[in-house]
């Protein structure tokens, strides 16, 4: 997150033409440990979603919400993708077990409070991280992605081969309670509930952004750019790979887990390949191998529906035209961006500050 | 200690202070919401909402249900609306994924500020947001499912169902087959959910000794070679398909591809004759067969129904739709019964609300509905009281015949969930013009 921008910072680069000392203020910033500085800028934008939030109303505090899970979603994929440069085709499986981990504890478990459900989601899914990230470690480009592929084809079809504990194809249903009593209020339910998915999106953003300043993270870069030159540098290839597609799974998972928290369901029919190749599209559109990429993806994932219907429905067209319009828009903007911006919107933004600095 | 252990038990340190209150699952207050409220409704127009599939695998025939109810909200409001208000049909694509008909249920209530939702599609989705429609108040009339869950009026006390639910519909063909084909080996084809689950239950109760293949179908799965082989090795003579419209023209092309020549009788949800011919003529096209006789392969298709239908000629409300479908709809889309079936609910929705009177809320709206024995278009009587929000409460057994009027096999009949008769029933089924639904010019 911040750390990927650090050499970027505007203001620092202003002290660096100014000149003064080790005491500018940016100077100071970056001197923080990694840790420190990632949790107070987790801080700040947990504090902005709170501000934001406590104006809006209930169906703007959702698809903040929204914007939140996805932004867990895609920054996983993110670290597996863009970092560790592995593609994956089958994050929507992990989405589909975290949701439906979140839901049978609520359903099953419902004095369990939040944290321990997204905890035991955590673990859940990172289980399944290991078994696929080790069953997909020796597989390369189109085979990893066929590999991961499957899964997103197939696990969602064990909610309707245990109709009894999954729901089958109905899915299942419950309520999430929003804000305690003592904050009610203060908090409304809508926002308690934006403002827990955001905290613990932006938590799994801190160990994203910490683990890809550090020694991992360099480890994985290594791997995508070389992997043989990465093994013959003594990085343990294998372990690396896996390891990355733990994490990435894990936030998968809690993703879901948001997910489900927010909405009160859990469905099968949520965790098509689709939702994959939806996730897939929004980093790319967002940009490869920044946290900010995640970001701008998944403003897009939310606000793009939201916007396309709404032109949609505000021209004059035949019906037919104006339910697909939306999906037509989203195809046509991501082949531009990709076409003007390579490197996705946050390669835009990049480019933007720097053309900024230069005058 | 590896580099990002120590990040891991911060935020999860963290995570724990946060939110370390109460258990996360919500335990109901038993409030009900004040129905004493005319949200939506101004002086001169009503806001109502629904969710449709317009895209995705659901959207083939169900996305014309509500180019059909809004044709006939463009009727009314052009012959002086309901009360001097106009009705504001909005409609939200869910794409049949129950995630989104969670984000568009919210919208229609919290952003448009719906008066009630009309005619909510599906029984995966509609089950994600009735809970939250009763706890917002929000009357919840005519869902179109034909599962039993909507009529709940303990649990669900604003919801009401609308089309034949699935055990009665079962029970009357389970019946018909019994009394018709007594020595037949039937098969039962059905998707495998509550729509497969409830019409077993309505069929067990008259063919249990003739039923001798059971095969399911998982929606999405577009392969059911396994299945129809399978129906064909056990010998059976009459397969009754509880499936939506695309299973059933598969159905029919891979039963006509291996020479299987079963008496298919279908569910009125899987049933209206336009939209099969036109996913037979898709789907032999994408086959390369060009020249496919899609109506000669539906010739003989036994189904039941509780509406006018499309090729019904003599019937008053079929020429009225007809009609407005000319005026409003035109070349955009043919009238099929699934448009008839958006036609209707509509219909319906602005005669409740005419009756109601200048003084329309939630309360009186829902106490119009409650306070009689509503008829109008369908051929069935309609269920809506204080203790039964069943809908249409039988259904008539139609033959599908190429190029003519369906063949009436067995007059309208009605029953109920549970393992009751089956009966014939006395009905003043009224002409368009003797219905109320608009103000009139």
């Amino acid at each position: 997150m911040a750390s990927s921008l650090r050499h970027r910072d505007p203001a620092a680069a202003d002290a660096r033409r100014r000149g003064n000392g080790g005491a500018s203020p940016a100077r100071r910033w970056r001197a923080l440990p990694a840790l420190v500085r990632h949790l107070l800028a987790a801080a700040a934008a947990f504090a902005a979603v709170m501000l934001v939030t406590s104006v809006t109303g209930p169906m703007t505090d959702l698809r903040i919400g929204s914007v939140g899970y996805y932004l867990l979603a895609v920054a996983g994929l993110q670290l597996l993708i863009g970092f560790s440069g592995q593609i994956s085709l089958g994050h929507g499986a992990f989405m589909f077990i975290g949701a439906y981990t979140m839901a049978l504890l609520v359903l099953h478990q419902p004095m369990l409070p939040l944290w321990l459900n997204m905890l035991i989601t955590i673990a859940v899914s990172c289980v399944a991280g290991v078994l696929v990230g080790a069953a997909t470690a020796r597989l390369h480009g189109p085979y990893l992605a066929g590999a991961t592929l499957t899964l997103a084809v197939g696990l969602p079809g064990i909610a309707t081969r245990f109709p009894e504990l999954f729901g089958g194809g109905n899915g299942l249903s419950f309520s999430t309670r929003g804000a305690p009593p003592a904050l009610a209020g203060i908090v409304s339910d809508s926002q308690w509930q934006a403002g827990a998915v955001w905290l613990t999106t932006l938590l799994a953003l801190v160990v994203l952004a910490t683990v890809s300043a550090g020694r991992l993270g360099r480890r994985m870069r290594a791997i995508r750019d070389d992997e043989a030159a990465a093994a013959l540098s003594g990085i343990p290839v294998g372990r690396t790979k896996v390891i990355a597609f733990v994490i990435s799974a894990g936030c998968g998972g809690l993703a879901g887990a948001s997910q489900a928290y927010l909405l009160g369901t859990a469905t099968p029919s949520s965790f098509t390949v689709t939702l994959s190749l939806s996730l897939l599209a929004a980093l790319v559109l967002g940009g490869f191998g920044s946290l900010w990429g995640a970001f701008w993806g998944a403003l897009t994932l939310v606000y793009f529906d939201v916007w396309g219907s709404d032109l949609a429905h505000g021209l004059d067209l035949g019906t037919d035209v104006a339910n697909n319009l939306p999906v037509v828009l989203y195809g046509a903007v991501l082949i531009l961006i990709m076409l003007i911006w390579p490197q996705g919107v946050h390669g835009a933004v990049r480019g933007l500050g720097a053309l900024l600095r230069r005058r | 200690m590896r580099s990002w252990k120590i990040p891991m038990a911060v935020a999860v340190a963290a995570a724990m202070l946060a939110t370390s209150c109460g258990g996360a699952g919500e335990t109901d207050d038993g409030q009900g919401a004040d129905l004493d409220v005319s949200t939506g409704v101004t002086d001169d127009s009503i806001v109502i909402g629904t969710h449709h599939p317009l895209t995705g695998p659901a959207a083939p025939g169900y996305s014309q249900i509500s180019v059909g109810a809004q044709a006939v909200f463009d009727y009314v409001n052009d012959n002086g609306g309901v009360n001097g208000r106009r009705i504001d049909y909005r409609v939200e694509d869910d794409g049949y994924d129950p995630t989104r008909t969670v984000e568009v249920t919210r919208k229609l209530v919290l952003e448009d500020e719906i008066f009630a939702m009309l005619g909510g599609l599906g029984t995966p989705t509609h089950s994600k947001v009735i809970d939250f429609l009763n706890d917002e108040g929000v009357p919840d009339l005519f869902v179109s499912s034909g599962a039993l869950m909507w009529n709940d009026p303990g649990q669900y006390p604003l919801s009401y169902g609308f089309q034949v639910d699935y055990t009665k519909e079962a029970k009357i063909q389970g019946q018909f087959i019994a009394e018709e084909f007594p020595d037949a080996r039937v098969g039962y084809f059905y998707q495998n959910d509550d729509y497969g689950s409830d019409s077993r239950e309505g069929l067990g109760q008259y063919l249990s000794e003739q039923i001798v293949a059971e095969e399911p179908y998982e929606s999405g799965i577009t392969d059911i070679a396994p299945q129809i082989s399978a129906l064909q090795e056990a010998e059976a003579d009459v397969v009754v398909c509880a499936c939506v419209p695309n299973y059933m023209a598969l159905a029919i092309l891979e039963s006509a591809r291996i020479g299987y020549e079963p008496q298919f009788v279908v569910s009125s949800s899987g049933s209206d004759s336009t939209t099969l011919i036109g996913m037979l003529e898709s789907f032999a096209a994408e086959a390369g067969e060009e020249d496919l006789p899609a109506e000669t392969l539906l010739d003989g298709l036994i189904s039941t129904g509780y509406l006018p239908q499309v090729n019904m000629e003599d019937d008053p409300w079929t020429q009225l739709y007809t009609e407005i479908h000319a005026e409003y709809v035109g070349d955009e889309a043919p009238l099929s019964n699934t448009m008839i079936y958006g036609m209707v609910q509509a219909t319906m929705f602005a005669q409740v609300a005419k009756a109601v009177g200048p003084d329309l809320n939630r309360q009186s709206l829902l106490g119009a509905l409650e306070s009689r024995e509503w008829s109008g278009p369908g051929t069935v009587p309609f269920a809506s009281g204080a203790d039964d929000h069943g809908g249409f409460a039988g259904a008539s057994v139609t033959r599908f015949r190429a190029g003519e009027e369906p063949e009436v096999l067995q007059e309208a009949r009605v029953t109920d969930s549970g393992g009751g008769e089956i009966t014939g029933f006395d009905l003043e089924r009224p002409a368009p013009d003797e219905v109320e639904f608009f103000d009139g010019a």
